[in-house]
């Protein structure tokens, strides 16, 4: 599925990057070891976190996107970090959940 | 073919650049054409100990050596040393602070990651002089 798909199915902003780009898979979490270990290429991670760590996970494990969820606005400087490194960064009102949902139910 | 050696300093007061060393040894593995399972396994391990090293001892050094059939990564710091490294070694065991943990750090899977995604691991510590972790990633190139 591609990223502007996703942006307008779970009705998210986009913050950085291309949403031109294919997407798949998904991981939700917001430890970041965890994720570190979990999140393949090209996958979406969903997290609350905001901090600017984000985007060095997101950075090493080729992420295809970050959502941050429930509405959680990005520390200073984390979109700007994420321009940079190429990251893609949505952000969204939704829960973890309720995006997950609403990509399943439309083939993702 | 002599080793190719990169020397780099972890600021143990910026969490903000924590992951810059693991970023750029993965753009090197990258650019000398290591399979990406290997460069993964790298830039997981190496990424774990640097945020030790900024959230344990105020940062410290990592050498990486680049071979052809290997990589070893060196992370020297002189932190408080590694009290009980069985405990250290388990899952979900850290002695990270609060304000750690809310930055999504700190759930105990440091150490474990680094053993799990690297060949080889070794600790030398000392209590309160600091510690030495040795990662050695056997490598499978793909291309020269």
């Amino acid at each position: 599925m591609l990223l502007k798909d996703i942006i307008k199915l779970t009705d998210s902003k986009l913050l950085s990057g291309d949403e031109n780009k294919e997407i798949n898979g998904c991981y939700i979490g917001d430890l970041l070891s965890l994720a570190m270990s979990k999140v393949q290429k090209d996958n979406i991670w969903i997290t609350i976190q905001s901090n600017i760590n984000i985007v060095a996970v997101a950075s090493l494990t080729e992420a295809g996107c970050i959502i941050i969820c429930e509405g959680f606005d990005p520390d200073d400087g984390v979109v700007s970090r994420a321009k940079d490194e190429n990251i893609s960064i949505l952000q969204s009102q939704l829960s973890a959940f309720e995006i997950s949902k609403i990509l399943v139910c439309n083939g993702f | 073919m002599a080793a190719l050696t990169m020397h780099y300093t972890v600021d143990g007061n910026d969490f903000t650049l924590a992951g810059d060393c693991s970023s750029k040894v993965k753009k090197s593995l990258t650019q000398l054409g290591f399979d990406p399972a290997t460069i993964r396994k790298v830039a997981i391990a190496m990424y774990e100990g640097e945020i030790n090293m900024v959230i344990h001892a105020n940062g410290g050094f990592i050498d990486v050596s680049i071979e052809p059939d290997k990589i070893v990564a060196v992370l020297n710091d002189h932190g408080p040393g590694i009290a009980d490294i069985n405990k250290a070694m388990q899952e979900g065991f850290s002695t990270a602070s609060n304000k750690v943990r809310e930055l999504g750090f700190g759930a105990g899977m440091g150490l474990p990651n680094m053993k799990k995604y690297s060949d080889e691991m070794n600790i030398s510590t000392k209590i309160g002089e600091g510690t030495i972790v040795t990662l050695t990633f056997y490598t499978n190139k793909t291309n020269n």
